[in-house]
C-alpha cells in the first residue's frame, strides 16, 4: 500500500525541498519577529527596539512607551500576524482541495458571506459579546461558501477554475449588495465600511484571546490533514483509489477553510488576496507537498499581513489606509499574472 | 427566412415591452415621497396640472425617471454586444469592471472638487467615463496575447481581478473624504440613481439616441460575430474592426450610463438574456427589446428602492443585484 503511494505521488511529480522548508520556517520566523518588533516601534509615537523588548519582557504601567506597546501596538501585530496565518492556510486549503489556482477565500464568497452576517449583527443586536460576533461571522463564511460551492458543482462540468471564480463575484456581489442594503436601511454604513475595507487597528486581548487559540488549532488540524490534502490534490479519483475516505477528508477540510476565514474576518473586515499569494509564492519554493506548504503558508502569511499593516498605517500618517486595499494593490497584479496564464496549471 | 408567425411574435414583444413600460412609469409618478395619481398625471401631462403637479412631475419625478431609463437601455445594449462578443452569456459591464474604473474616477474627482460646488458636477460624468474607458482598455490589453488575441474567458476573469483592485484603490482613496464626500461616494458605488434633474438627462440622451441605433444597424455584424471567428472571416466580415467598433461602442454606452446613474450592474446582464428567450437570438429582434427590458428593469428597481425607504431610499443598484445575482446564478448553474 505505501509503496504503490509512493510511487504513484513520484508519477505526479510531487517534489518537496524539506530544507528549504525548514529554512523557511526558521528565518520566516526571525523575519516575523523582526517585521513585529519594527511594526511595534514604528507610529505616531517613536519606541526604539529595546525598548520594545524591554517592555514586553518586564511590562512596567507607570511608562508611557509600555503602555502603548502592550494595550494598542502588540495586540494590534499579533493580530495582523495571527490574520495573515489564518487568510494564507485557508487559502492554500482551498486551493489544494479545489484544484484551482484562484481560489482564495475573499475570492469564493467567504468574505462577503461573513461581512453579511456582521451586518446583521450589528443592525440588530449592538451590544452582542466577541464570541457571537465571531460565531456569526463563521456561520456567514460558511453560507457565502456553500453558495459558491453548491452553485459550482450544481453546473455541469463541474467546478472549473472560471466558474467558480464567476460564481464567486456573483455570489459576493449578491451577499454584500445585501449587506449595504441592511446597513443603509439601519444606517450603520459608515461603521461597517471602514471595517470592511480591513484593519487591525482595533484589536484588543479579549478578542485575541478567543482567535489565537481558534486559528492555532485550525493551522494544526490542517497540519495533521495536510497529507490527505497532498493526495487530494491529485485529483478525487486518485485519492479514492488509494483507498482515502475523500469525504471526511474534505468535510474536515472545509470546516477549517470556514473556521480560519469566519475568525479572520471577524477580526478585520474582508482582506482578499493574502489566500490567493502566499500559497503560490510557496508552492513556488518548496514544491507541491502541502506537509510543508501549509506551515510555510502559515507563516508567510503572517509577514505578509504585518509587514501590509505597517505599511498601511505609515504611508499616509496620521490617516490609516485600509490595508485591504494595501494588500489587493500587491494581490491584483499577481491574480492577472495567474489569469493570464489561463488559470489552468496548479503547480 | 423569417416566418410571419416569429415576425408576429417579435412585433407583439416590442409592443408589449413598450406598453409595460409605460405602466412602469405610471406606478413609478403615483409612487413614493410626493406622488401624483394616475387621474393627476393625465391632467399635469396635457397641460392642466395644479402648480404643485407641475413642480412634482417636470422637476422632481421626471428627470429621474428618464435617466433610469436611458442608462436601463445603454447598460442592457451595452451588455447584448459584450455578450455577443464575447461568446460569453455571462458578461455585464459591471462583472467586466467598467463600473470600478468609472467609481475610481467618482472618487479621485470628489476628492478635487467636493460635492458641494455644484457647477462642477455636471463634469462629473465625463470623469467617469475616461475612468470607464480606461478601465476597457487595460482590460483588453490585458487579456491580449500575442498569437491568441483575446480569448473571451480570460475577458472576463482580468475583469474580475482588476475590479477588485480598483475597487481596493477607490477605498483606500475614500477614507480620505469628510462624512458627507463619502455618504455620496458610498451612495454612488451601491447605485443610487443621483443625476436627477434635467441637465443629467440631456447629457446622457444623445449617447443613447445615436449609439443604440448604430448598434442596432450594426446587427448583422453582430449575427456572424457570434459565430465562429472563421465563419465571420468567410462571410465577409473585417473581424478585427468590426470588433474594436463595437468594443468602444459597448463600454461607451456603459460608462455614459453609469456615470449618471451610479454603478448599477447586471441589468447589462439580465435584460439581454429575457430578450434573447423572448425573440430568439436575432439582433435586429432582441437588441430594441433588450434596450426596452433594460428600462424597465432598472425604473422598476428605482421605483422599489424609493419605496422601500422613504425618503432616502434604497439605492436602485441594490435592488438590481438583490434580483440579478441570482439570476446569474441560475445562468451559470444552467450552463
Amino acid at each position: 500500500m505505501f509503496k504503490k503511494k509512493t510511487k504513484l505521488i513520484k508519477d505526479n511529480k510531487v517534489y518537496s525541498r524539506p530544507a528549504v522548508g525548514l529554512v523557511i520556517l526558521l528565518f520566516g520566523f526571525i523575519l516575523l519577529l523582526g517585521s513585529m518588533g519594527l511594526a511595534i516601534s514604528v507610529g505616531a509615537a517613536k519606541i526604539n527596539f529595546p525598548s520594545v523588548w524591554n517592555a514586553v519582557l518586564n511590562y512596567d504601567p507607570s511608562r508611557e512607551a509600555d503602555r502603548i506597546i502592550m494595550s494598542l501596538r502588540l495586540p494590534r501585530e499579533l493580530g495582523a500576524a495571527v490574520v495573515g496565518a489564518a487568510f494564507a492556510v485557508s487559502g492554500a486549503i482551498m486551493q489544494g482541495m479545489t484544484r484551482n489556482p484562484l481560489a482564495d477565500p475573499g475570492l469564493l464568497g467567504l468574505n462577503a458571506g461573513a461581512s453579511l452576517a456582521l451586518a446583521c449583527v450589528f443592525a440588530f443586536n449592538t451590544d452582542a459579546n466577541y464570541f457571537t460576533v465571531m460565531l456569526i461571522s463563521f456561520i456567514g463564511a460558511g453560507i457565502g461558501a456553500g453558495m459558491v460551492f453548491g452553485l459550482g458543482s450544481m453546473s455541469r462540468g463541474g467546478l472549473t477554475p472560471i466558474r467558480i471564480t464567476l460564481a464567486g463575484a456573483a455570489v459576493s456581489a449578491l451577499l454584500s449588495s445585501l449587506g449595504e442594503g441592511i446597513a443603509l436601511y439601519f444606517k450603520l454604513s459608515q461603521d461597517l465600511a471602514f471595517w470592511t475595507a480591513g484593519g487591525v487597528s482595533g484589536t484588543n486581548w479579549t478578542q485575541l484571546k478567543l482567535i489565537v487559540p481558534v486559528v492555532i488549532a485550525g493551522i494544526l488540524i490542517a497540519v495533521m490533514f495536510s497529507r490527505q490534502l497532498t493526495i487530494l490534490s491529485f485529483g478525487e479519483e486518485v485519492a479514492r483509489g488509494l483507498g482515502q475516505r475523500t469525504l471526511l477528508t474534505k468535510v474536515v477540510l472545509m470546516t477549517i477553510v470556514l473556521i480560519l476565514a469566519g475568525a479572520a474576518v471577524s477580526l478585520v473586515g474582508a482582506i482578499a488576496f493574502v489566500g490567493l499569494m502566499v500559497p503560490h509564492i510557496v508552492r513556488f519554493l518548496v514544491g507541491t507537498d502541502y506537509r510543508w506548504i501549509i506551515p510555510c503558508s502559515a507563516m508567510f502569511g503572517s509577514v505578509l499581513m504585518v509587514l501590509a499593516d505597517t505599511f498601511a498605517r505609515t504611508v499616509n500618517a496620521p490617516y490609516e489606509t485600509p490595508v485591504g486595499a494595501v494588500v489587493a494593490m500587491v494581490g491584483v497584479p499577481f491574480f492577472l499574472y495567474l489569469a493570464r496564464k489561463g488559470g489552468r496549471k496548479l503547480s | 427566412m423569417m416566418n410571419p408567425a416569429q415576425i408576429k411574435r417579435i412585433r407583439l414583444t416590442t409592443l408589449i415591452s413598450i406598453l409595460l413600460l409605460l405602466v412602469v412609469f405610471v406606478i413609478s409618478v403615483a409612487t413614493g415621497f410626493a406622488s401624483l395619481s394616475p387621474a393627476e398625471l393625465f391632467r399635469t401631462v396635457i397641460g392642466q396640472g395644479t402648480p404643485r403637479e407641475n413642480l412634482i412631475l417636470f422637476e422632481f419625478r421626471l428627470p429621474r425617471i428618464f435617466v433610469a431609463i436611458l442608462a436601463g437601455m445603454g447598460l442592457a445594449v451595452s451588455g447584448a454586444i459584450l455578450q455577443s462578443l464575447t461568446k460569453n452569456p455571462l458578461s455585464d459591464p459591471g462583472i467586466l469592471g467598467i463600473n470600478a474604473g468609472a467609481g475610481l474616477m467618482v472618487v479621485v474627482y470628489i476628492m478635487f472638487f467636493t460635492v458641494e460646488s455644484s457647477s462642477f458636477l455636471y463634469v462629473l460624468p465625463l470623469f467617469a467615463l475616461a475612468g470607464g474607458m480606461a478601465t476597457a482598455a487595460v482590460i483588453y490589453i490585458m487579456s491580449y496575447i500575442k498569437g491568441e488575441g483575446v480569448e473571451p474567458t480570460r475577458l472576463v476573469l482580468v475583469g474580475v481581478g482588476l475590479a477588485a483592485a480598483l475597487y481596493g484603490a477607490t477605498l483606500t482613496l475614500s477614507t480620505r473624504l469628510d462624512m458627507e464626500d463619502y455618504a455620496f461616494m458610498a451612495n454612488w458605488i451601491a447605485g443610487r440613481i443621483w443625476g436627477d434633474d434635467w441637465t443629467f438627462v440631456l447629457s446622457l440622451l444623445p449617447w443613447i439616441l445615436i449609439l443604440i441605433p448604430i448598434t442596432i444597424f450594426k446587427s448583422n455584424a453582430l449575427n456572424t460575430l457570434n459565430l465562429h471567428e472563421n465563419v465571420s472571416i468567410g462571410v465577409g466580415v473585417n473581424v478585427g474592426r468590426e470588433r474594436i467598433v463595437l468594443i468602444m461602442i459597448a463600454v461607451a454606452l456603459a460608462s455614459a450610463s453609469v456615470a449618471v446613474s451610479g454603478g448599477i450592474g447586471f441589468v447589462g446582464l439580465m435584460a439581454p438574456h429575457i430578450a434573447r428567450s423572448l425573440v430568439g437570438p436575432r439582433h435586429q429582434a432582441f437588441l430594441p427589446v433588450a434596450a426596452l427590458i433594460g428600462g424597465i428593469l432598472l425604473l422598476t428597481a428605482d421605483t422599489i428602492g424609493r419605496v422601500v425607504l422613504d425618503p432616502s431610499g434604497i439605492p436602485a443598484g441594490i435592488i438590481v443585484t438583490i434580483i440579478g445575482a441570482p439570476y446569474f446564478m441560475y445562468l451559470l448553474a444552467k450552463k
